[in-house]
């Protein structure tokens, strides 16, 4: 059997395999922080707060309502898109105006704050999630194991990522949604609902992150600090792709899961910090990301 | 008549000189800890509980002992741990550091602890190089170490037959020394490590490295890792059918806070190491009534138990010594035998190796478990003798060879 840089090519598959699953994460993860950014210039921290948040109104779904994962993945982006809309109404609206940098602190503080009411109430070992039933045991590929959750991950998140791509590119809201970004004051006085369009917006986004979340929740355990330990790599994806851009967060969040899970094979101690390099080149060469826009 | 009225006076009138003739005592101790982080559960806010539970029972007040104690948050990182602990000894007064989980911070704690001529208890952090070649003679390492982790659960696997062995291990100083220390034991029991692949701290996802270990076809996968870091390998291994395809994980350090966190769905059959399970006899079950009602319900993990018995052992020596002199308290604390409803009878070595019974547990299946928290039954018992590193092979310069 012939060995591809002294690893074997099942081991290969495998491993590519598994990076297209975490790049799926990467991949919603950085397509909700696209969404606002694109609309509301706001980079938003809270992110993995609201991805956190995601993954505990699943368990909290079922152990205090007993609804089940199908459920939650409807109703916790529901849930967790409507305190969105009420962070942006509360809050991010009163600081639209100003540079983004206000809404970064502002975000970040958020973040801190619903990290750590939630690191009191539950504790920071995490809380146990199982697989649902329907998804549990795997499929024997021949050069891999691949657990059906796994499998469910990569088909839900394409679906979603392709479907938000659609919506903005393709449809009539979606077009607003772009003109909005483009010249807020001139598309508002086409008699478009602009603030409305953000609110909606930022919901939408949240949603996104929530419903990471609860893909998330059986395959780590529901833990306050889940957020936070991927909310900077999830930023560096998008950096790289281009702030802003919706194709460039999907394709730059598959491919850089990608390289990350090569990275774990060929020298495993470089897997956390590939991303950050890659960035640091990428901003080298252009500036705006592979995909953005030079402003 | 008379008799009973002298009898009666000289025993109030001993009654009320008592606490004014034996001298008044302070002693500050300081609980330096995790109290946000990812050890925050295992440790944290607990081991202040435990410690409270400490001075109640050991009746401090009546005895002329007066008891404070002061607590905070070292973020697991050793500059944060060393700035706390320097303004404890040198502005606060403080006479002993209690806990401190992490070995970076354990060990740059205990170097402090030395200069300032205080004491430190440790509960919390695992590398067996505090009583070795970092020991102290300022320092005692309480609850476990690396070294009595890695014979409880790498001596019993590879007695049971797993003797070719693929290391998951967390990339920083802890999960080197478990490595080390492991992969030692699993040679000395006539087993082989036959590959290893270090791990991004702290790290979300291991599926990458669990299927390395799974085509390395050894027979027992050893996580040299702990906390968050552990739930998401046992987790994940569980979804790859890692277990279901015949290789054992070994958790090397599995706190039962971590079994909580993972269900025992996920956690059922790990074999694991603890010196204190709360459900071992009626004393252990009593006193962890008692924390969990204080604690939110939550059962006691080892490293609050070791911070319970450490205080009270502590307070024992200073009674003893009728000082809180570090040199004379300790001196006390190595010469007398340990004994506590915890851990039972244990010693203190010259190393400040704390030497107590160690066991392996195996996690029930859910259906075994009757009761929330009802998580372990006893394999074996490994007496402190061996569980512990002999002083012989230790590098440590206290002891004369």
């Amino acid at each position: 059997m012939f060995e591809l840089l002294g690893i074997p090519p099942q081991a290969l598959f495998g491993q590519v395999l598994l990076g297209l699953i975490n790049g799926s994460f990467y991949a919603i993860l950085s397509l909700g922080l696209a969404v606002i950014f694109g609309l509301l210039n706001i980079i938003n921290f809270s992110h993995g707060a609201q991805y956190m948040m995601g993954a505990f109104v699943a368990w909290m779904c079922l152990n205090y309502l007993g609804l089940n994962y199908w459920v939650a993945l409807l109703l916790a982006p529901i849930i967790v898109g409507a305190t969105g809309i009420a962070i942006e109404r509360l809050l991010l609206k009163r600081i639209a105006h100003l540079d983004h940098l206000y809404g970064l602190l502002l975000t970040f503080g958020l973040a801190l704050i619903i990290q750590g009411l939630f690191r009191n109430q539950y504790g920071s070992s995490g809380l146990p999630y199982a697989i649902p039933p329907q998804l549990s045991g795997g499929q024997n590929l021949g050069f891999m194991f691949l657990p059906n959750y796994r499998a469910w991950v990569i088909f839900a998140s394409l679906v979603v990522c392709l479907g938000t791509w659609f919506l903005i590119e393709k449809t009539k809201l979606g077009s607003y949604l772009r003109a909005a970004t483009e010249n807020p004051t001139l598309t508002q006085a086409f008699g478009i609902n602009v603030p409305l369009l953000v609110t909606l917006t930022y919901g939408f986004g949240v949603a996104l992150a929530a419903f990471a979340g609860v893909l998330a929740a059986p395959i780590y355990s529901v833990n306050p600090n889940m957020g936070g330990d991927l909310i900077i790599v999830v930023f560096a994806v998008v950096v790289i792709g281009g702030m802003g851009s919706i194709m460039g967060a999907i394709v730059t969040g598959f491919s850089l899961g990608l390289i990350e899970g090569l990275t774990k094979v060929f020298y495993p101690e470089a897997a956390a910090t590939v991303i950050f390099i890659i960035m640091v080149l990428v901003l080298l060469v252009k500036p705006a990301g592979l995909f953005g826009r030079q402003a | 008549m008379k008799l009973k009225t002298i009898l009666a006076t000289t025993a109030l009138a001993a009654l009320m000189a008592s606490p004014a003739l034996a001298q008044q005592i302070s002693v500050k101790a300081g609980v330096l800890n995790d109290r946000s982080g990812l050890y925050a559960d295992l440790s944290g806010e607990g081991s202040v509980i435990a410690a409270r539970m400490a001075v109640e029972d050991f009746k401090a007040a009546d005895k002329g002992i007066k008891v404070e104690i002061v607590s905070a948050d070292h973020q697991n990182k050793p500059d944060v741990g060393s700035t706390i602990a320097r303004q404890w000894y040198d502005q606060d007064g403080v006479d002993l550091i209690l806990d401190v989980p992490t070995s970076s911070v354990a060990l740059a704690v205990s170097q402090i602890t030395k200069e300032k001529n205080k004491i430190h208890i440790n509960s919390g952090a695992g590398s067996s190089d505090l009583t070795g070649k970092a020991c102290s003679p300022n320092t005692v390492h309480w609850t476990y170490d690396t070294y009595a982790l890695a014979q409880g659960t790498g001596g019993a696997m590879v007695k049971a037959g797993g003797d070719s062995w693929f290391f998951l291990t967390a990339d920083y100083a802890f999960g080197h020394a478990l490595e080390r220390d492991a992969g030692a034991t699993v040679t000395k029991n006539g087993g082989k490590v036959v590959g290893a692949v270090r791990t991004p701290f702290p790290g979300t996802d291991f599926s990458s490295f669990l299927l390395q270990a799974q085509a390395s076809k050894a027979k027992v996968i050893g996580l040299a890792n702990a906390g968050s870091d552990t739930t998401n390998a046992i987790k994940q291994a569980g979804e790859f059918g890692i277990v279901a395809g015949g290789q054992k994980l070994a958790g090397l350090l599995v706190f039962i806070s971590d079994v909580h966190a993972l269900g025992l769905q996920a956690a059922q059959g790990l074999v694991l190491t603890e010196s204190f399970y709360w459900d071992k006899d009626d004393q252990t079950r009593a006193w962890s009534e008692r924390f969990a009602k204080l604690n939110g319900g939550k059962k006691p993990t080892m490293v609050h138990a070791g911070v319970y018995s450490g205080l009270l052992h502590y307070l024992k020596a200073v009674e003893a010594a009728k000082s809180k002199d570090s040199a004379a308290v300790m001196a006390k604390m190595k010469e007398t035998p340990t004994d506590d409803p915890l851990f039972g009878k244990g010693t203190i070595r010259v190393n400040g190796r704390k030497v107590h019974d160690m066991y392996l547990y195996e996690v029930k299946k859910p259906s075994e478990s009757k009761a929330p928290w009802d998580y372990y039954k006893q394999i074996a018992v490994l007496p402190g003798e061996q569980a512990f590193q002999p002083l012989a092979e230790s590098e440590c310069p206290l002891v004369k060879k």
